[in-house]
């Protein structure tokens, strides 16, 4: 029991991780109709600029502060996310407005090259450590309850809390801020926000702003987990069934996808995994996802589709 | 003034129906082929053979399959490295577990397993549509990748999914030296390229065409959306397959499953758009784009480089290609988002009118 307790628990911290980097693929397609490829590489490029920043900048001002640097680094990593999403949405996404869905998608998969590229160019290849005082050490919980507790990553913790911070930013911005309910409207129909006077091309640099910054965020997690390096552009993979299993248009529906799929990897790859021989985590989740799809083509929360002729 | 239709009438449906109506198209595409078979093998050295022109035969065929898929059916596929997989894994099997299995059989044979796969796989696309099909079809990439790495039957016990065959024997001809290798590709493509010519301008391309359209419609008109969905699925993968099939066996003769991982499903795509969806000439656009570009940027870069003076290390070659590569695509839907097919129509259109427009 506590063994399954420390599994459960375990796949909702991960899928919290997931839905992290899920949110930046439904906050751009939910305004601006792009599957975005390339938020993998995205978070990748993001991961990079914190790690090395935050080494360059002491060497620059020769302090010795780690916090300060850091601050500084994270900083300075939002204006680069900025201006990677100002240069996207003018010099590619304006120029290829209502074009099919299959054309975009190629289109962010060239960006997703691109960056990879750029980014490998300009902060070299290794693998960098990103250290912003994430606690390492496991802890345990519930001594009481079961035998021996349950063995609790705190760093994990500590991310997942993070996570929710964000969603509930986000949720408060898109509901609350003037800028939000813009872009919901642009979300909800680019024809009539246009003509009530909503420049639609402010608002795609804004919506890719914000998934920079998310994708930012994500990287920082991610990257103090797992180091930044290349393969990190690849949990943008991981993150996709989470995103059709919630709904390609849903906030909520990238969060509970990620807690659904994380408990689904976790457990399937414990209890199932032996008997097939391991390793089963990637390919459950999307057939995990496939499955919840037969259901509800359009996902857990997405919008309902219609068909017209 | 060469491409000029006046003049040109046709008596007989047979003739306003064949598969190239104008006589300027049908001897333009019978000199290709003829210089394919008979011209190049004598020009070409064997760099070019390995590097360029086998890869662009079996990516072409493999990209005609996504074609069907994509481009005439309309269900985007990002697993179509899978399929290939499967092609080439079954027919390795079939070619050392069945005693006697002559190699083109083994070749079929993994095209028609990798057939089947894919009308299992494609079930989901009757009810799952657009971008959601699109990642749901990650599932079968990921499916294989590693069931070719975990499942030791299918590679019959070899470490790591890595199998190799010896040179393969079709009817005594033993295809081992470069230029065998490109025509038995050339051959198998042009049977392939014709096969699919036909396919999409019969009854059932019709009936493709009519789903990728508006499905609903089609629908309404009397179309089967089971039938008309799961034979694209099967043809394509079949195309696929096979292609996989000859990757392996011939191209690479040693193969482990990372050589049909996810980027090769990518850049089947890219193949795809990038040439022309909805084209057959498109496929053949498209994979001589993808194949070259790399090879080109690769032997260009340092050159560039060492023009301003600058010591260009390997690995920032390949990250400056990446870029370059990623750049380019962007450009190129840009451009012309409806691919190099489509320029190609246009510059017919214009040398008809040719020299006089007006």
């Amino acid at each position: 029991m506590a063994f399954f307790l420390e599994t459960l628990l375990g796949g909702l911290m991960s899928g919290m991780l997931y839905s992290l980097v899920a949110l930046g693929f439904v906050l751009i397609y939910k305004a601006s109709g792009v599957f975005n490829f390339a938020q993998g590489a995205m978070v990748l490029f993001a991961a990079l600029s914190m790690a090395r920043f935050s080494e360059w900048i002491p060497e620059w001002l020769g302090m010795d502060n780690l916090f300060m640097a850091n601050v500084l680094a994270f900083a300075v990593s939002v204006v680069v996310m900025f201006v990677v999403a100002w240069l996207i949405e003018r010099l590619v996404l304006r120029h290829l407005v209502n074009q099919e869905g299959a054309t975009l998608l190629m289109a962010t998969l060239g960006i997703a090259y691109f960056l990879d590229g750029v980014g490998q160019t300009i902060f070299g290849s290794d693998i960098y450590k990103i250290d912003v005082g994430m606690p390492k050490e496991p802890v345990m919980m519930l001594e009481s309850v079961f035998e021996g507790g349950i063995l609790i990553n705190k760093e994990d913790f500590v991310a997942a809390f993070i996570s929710a911070l964000l969603v509930v930013a986000l949720s408060i911005f898109f509901q609350k801020t003037s800028t939000g309910r813009a872009l919901r409207a642009v979300a909800d129909d680019h024809q009539a926000a246009q003509s009530i006077g909503i420049p639609l091309n402010r608002s795609w640099v804004i919506v890719w702003c914000v998934a920079g910054i998310t994708a930012l965020v994500a990287g920082v997690i991610w990257g103090s987990k797992l180091g930044a390096q290349f393969s990190l552009s690849t949990v943008a993979l991981r993150a996709l069934p989470v995103v059709i299993l919630g709904g390609l248009t849903s906030v909520p529906g990238a969060i509970i996808g990620g807690l659904i799929i994380g408990v689904g990897e976790k457990l399937s790859e414990v209890y199932l995994g032996p008997y097939v021989g391991g390793g089963i985590e990637i390919w459950f989740a999307y057939m995990l996802a496939l499955v919840f799809l037969l259901f509800r083509p359009q996902g857990l929360f997405g919008e309902k589709i219609i068909d017209r002729v | 003034m060469f491409y000029r239709e006046n003049g040109q009438f046709k008596t007989s449906y047979k003739s306003d129906q064949q598969i190239f109506p104008i006589p300027q198209d049908r001897w333009a595409i019978l000199a290709i082929i003829a210089i394919a078979f008979f011209v190049i093998p004598l020009m070409v050295d064997e760099y070019l053979f390995r590097a360029i022109l086998i890869p662009f035969l079996i990516l072409s065929l493999a990209a005609l399959g996504v074609n069907i898929l994509v481009g005439y059916c309309g269900q985007i596929t990002l697993g179509a490295g899978a399929f290939m997989a499967v092609g080439a894994y079954a027919a390795y099997n079939f070619l050392i577990r069945v005693s006697g299995m002559p190699a083109l059989g083994a070749i079929l044979l993994g095209g028609f397993t990798a057939a089947a796969v894919g009308i299992v796989f494609g079930i989901p696309s009757l009810r799952v549509r657009g971008l959601y099909l699109a990642v749901a079809t990650l599932a079968a990439q990921f499916f294989w990748d590693w069931a070719f790495l975990r499942v030791k039957w299918f590679t019959n016990d070899a470490s790591s999914g890595s199998v190799s065959v010896a040179d393969i024997d079709v009817f005594g001809w033993i295809v081992n030296t470069p230029t065998d290798k490109y025509l038995f590709c050339l051959g198998i493509l042009v049977i392939f390229s014709l096969m699919a010519k036909n396919l999409v301008r019969g009854n059932m391309g019709r009936q493709w065409m009519a789903i990728r359209d508006m499905d609903v419609a089609a629908t309404v008109i009397g179309i089967r959306p089971l039938y008309a969905k799961l034979t694209a699925f099967a043809v394509s993968s079949f195309y696929l397959g096979v292609a996989g099939a000859l990757w392996g066996m011939i191209n690479l003769g040693s193969w482990e499953p990372a050589a049909f991982s996810i980027d090769r499903s990518f850049q089947l795509l890219f193949m795809v758009i990038i040439g022309g969806m909805g084209a057959i000439a498109g496929s053949f656009f498209g994979a001589a784009f993808i194949v070259i570009l790399p090879i080109f940027l690769n032997q260009i870069l340092p050159v560039i480089g060492g023009l301003f003076g600058l010591e260009v290390s390997i690995a920032l070659v390949s990250h400056v290609e990446i870029m370059i590569f990623g750049a380019l695509i962007v450009f190129f839907l840009i451009v012309e988002p409806h691919g190099i097919a489509r320029l190609w129509s246009t510059g017919r259109e214009k040398l008809r009118l040719w020299p006089f427009p007006h």
